[in-house]
């Protein structure tokens, strides 16, 4: 294995072979240059891999095996929230009604993909709290961008464009946050956190004044704490006329318990990659959604699934004061399947299991591990907490300690994240995680804190049983090389 | 620790040289330290006015992406160029070859709100606490 561990399905293969046999031609031969302008032919054969079909499948297996994914093992990566995507959900994906329809085939023919993202679209809107979804964006910081977009559609419509200029943030925000609000046309000002890791309401109250058109906020925030002055925050915000953005990016700690809307927001994206178990990352498309208060329904992008009054589903661009469209036709249809099944599949007191189980899980691991590792800040948290690999021995890193739990067939958790805590661990284990599975990894990063004193290279030179040791990832971003053959 | 004593120092870690009406300034030792290898720099343009506080460039590592702050207000006079090539510069010597920007000042007393060495070492000693 290890000897093709480098090689790309290049490298492989020799002249003249192939993977597949082409069935005989049943038209008659024309030459290439009678069908193709003599200009647009290229001079020379394209240089692609020549391999037989058995290497082919060899070299793609290979690398599979390679791969680290949640259907693999414990993923406890902080933010990211990576849980197991039930099998139902691809499933009903790949019915043929759905997986065969084409995006083209009109209204009439469309009726069973209409209804499915305008009960989705509903759901959503109980689940937050707020008047009206739509799940155009593509995933969070694309909702996150609709949504600064509709604040500022508002505020122009009120002729208050040149006053509402600015967005508060804390510090504790994902970094998508202020990229958001500034392409957005807005300015950032920051928040500092408190010592409880959390908005203070007095501080907030000093810093707004009527150039605020809003502040974002993502709840519970990213050390995983619930901003229980949250109420208050709101208010601040609503009194000076701003809006509150709920960054949705952590509501799978507490869909079915508590509502946006509730607590103030306006608007709250919704990825429903982390909350209703669609495929995440690479394993994507992702999608996203937002749904907002009344005030804003009318710029909602174009277009909007709605319900006719004869029980017919349309898709309706008469929206004068929409601020358009987001993506080529209506979102990543296929992933928005597979969030209404999991919804479904789970109804309301499955999902308020799913956000109990990620908050157990989270306080379960934080109670044992804060006995090996520092917790900065030490509360009850929802669906994850942020350690400190600070202290553990000299010269090791929380980077040696994520390189030394892959070792342990561990997949790191998020590392350097939030920019708040000093050698940041984010640690999410999700509600699809058993307990012998946390205990699991509870022994994995108490051996490595053993490992720190005891022996430190085994964390400084980790990972030892990977196909490569570590990476040089400050060279790799130096100087990328993104082409075969490099140079 | 190699606090100049000399700079003047913010609390969001950027270091501060006066030479006349301008400054000089860039981000400090520790703060290096924390961002780990740096390997890309977004440098303001010269001519471009900025105010106290303000996000005025970017610096990227293998761990973050960070904003550095206007530590007073003016406009850039000049900056790094070297940077683009070699960023690690910031790395090997974050308070003179890794220099950023220089800012023509328009107002010299936001001066005072900034640290001294001894104030900064403090500060920076409260953190990593």
């Amino acid at each position: 294995m290890s000897a093709k561990s480098g090689q790309t399905i290049f490298d492989l293969g020799r002249p003249g072979r192939y993977a597949l046999s082409l069935p005989e031609l049943d038209v008659s031969a024309r030459p290439i240059e009678t069908l193709i302008p003599k200009r647009l032919l290229r001079q020379e054969a394209p240089r692609l891999p020549e391999v037989s079909q058995v290497e082919l499948v060899r070299h793609y297996t290979r690398l599979a095996t390679k791969n680290y994914g949640v259907d693999s093992g414990i993923y406890p990566l902080g933010s990211c929230t990576m849980k197991y995507n039930p099998r139902i959900n691809e499933q009903l994906a790949r019915l043929p009604g759905f997986a065969g329809a084409h995006p083209l085939q009109g209204e009439a023919l469309s009726q069973g993909s209409l209804e499915l993202l305008y009960r989705l679209g509903r759901w959503l809107s109980v689940i937050a709290g707020l008047d009206e979804t739509t799940l155009q964006p593509a995933a969070g910081a694309h909702s996150e961008l609709t949504g600064m977009m509709l604040i500022r559609r508002y505020f122009e419509a009120q002729g208050q464009q040149e006053q509402r200029r600015l967005i508060l943030l804390p510090d504790s925000a994902h970094g998508t946050n202020p990229s958001s609000a500034h392409l957005a046309g807005f300015e950032v000002q920051e928040v500092s956190s408190d010592e409880r890791g959390m908005v203070d309401p007095v501080a907030l109250a000093r810093q707004v004044d009527e150039r605020v058109a809003g502040i974002m906020l993502t709840v519970p925030n990213t050390l995983g704490i619930f901003e229980s002055d949250i109420l208050e925050v709101s208010e601040i915000i609503h009194r000076a006329g701003g809006f509150v953005y709920c960054d949705g990016a952590n509501l799978n700690s507490i869909v079915g318990r508590a509502r946006p809307g509730d607590f103030g927001a306006d608007i709250v994206h919704f990825n429903l990659h982390k909350t209703f178990g669609t495929p995440h990352g690479s394993g994507g498309p992702g999608a996203g959604g937002i749904a907002v208060e009344k005030r804003l329904v009318p710029y909602l992008p174009v277009p909007l699934v709605v319900r006719r009054e004869d029980g017919q589903y349309a898709l309706d661009y008469q929206r004068p004061q929409s601020i358009g469209r987001l993506q080529a036709f209506y979102g990543n249809f296929a992933v928005l399947v597979r969030a209404y099944a999991y919804i479904r599949m789970l109804g309301d007191a499955g999902l308020r299991e799913v956000s109990g189980g990620a908050v157990l899980g989270a306080n379960y691991l934080k109670e044992r591990l804060k006995k090996i590792y520092r917790l900065p800040y030490d509360r009850l948290c929802k669906h994850e907490f942020v350690l400190s690999g600070a202290g553990l021995a000299p010269e090791v890193h929380t980077l040696d300690i994520a390189k030394r739990l892959i070792d342990y067939g561990i997949h790191p958790p998020t590392i350097y994240f939030p920019l708040i805590v000093h050698e940041a661990l984010m640690i999410e284990p999700t509600e699809t995680s058993s307990l012998e599975e946390l205990d699991e990894f509870v022994e994995a990063m108490s051996q490595i804190a053993k490992e720190a004193q005891e022996s430190p290279e085994l964390l400084q030179e980790a990972p030892h049983h990977t196909p490569v040791r570590r990476l040089d990832d400050v060279r790799a971003a130096r100087h990328p090389v993104t082409v075969w053959p490099a140079g | 620790m190699p606090y100049p004593s000399e700079f003047k120092y913010s609390k969001e870690h950027e270091w501060v040289k006066r030479e006349d009406g301008t400054i000089r300034m860039g981000i400090t030792e520790y703060a290096q330290g924390e961002l780990g290898d740096v390997v890309y720099v977004e440098l303001p343009q010269v001519g471009h006015q900025v105010k106290q506080g303000e996000g005025l460039a970017t610096v990227e590592s293998v761990k973050s992406v960070s904003d550095v702050f206007a530590p007073v207000s003016g406009k850039i006079s000049e900056v790094n160029q070297a940077l683009e090539d070699r960023p690690e510069l910031i790395n090997q010597s974050a308070h003179e070859q890794g220099w950023l920007c220089c800012i023509e000042m328009s107002d010299p007393a936001e001066l005072e709100a900034l640290m001294d060495a001894a104030a900064y070492q403090q500060h920076i000693g409260s953190l990593s606490e």
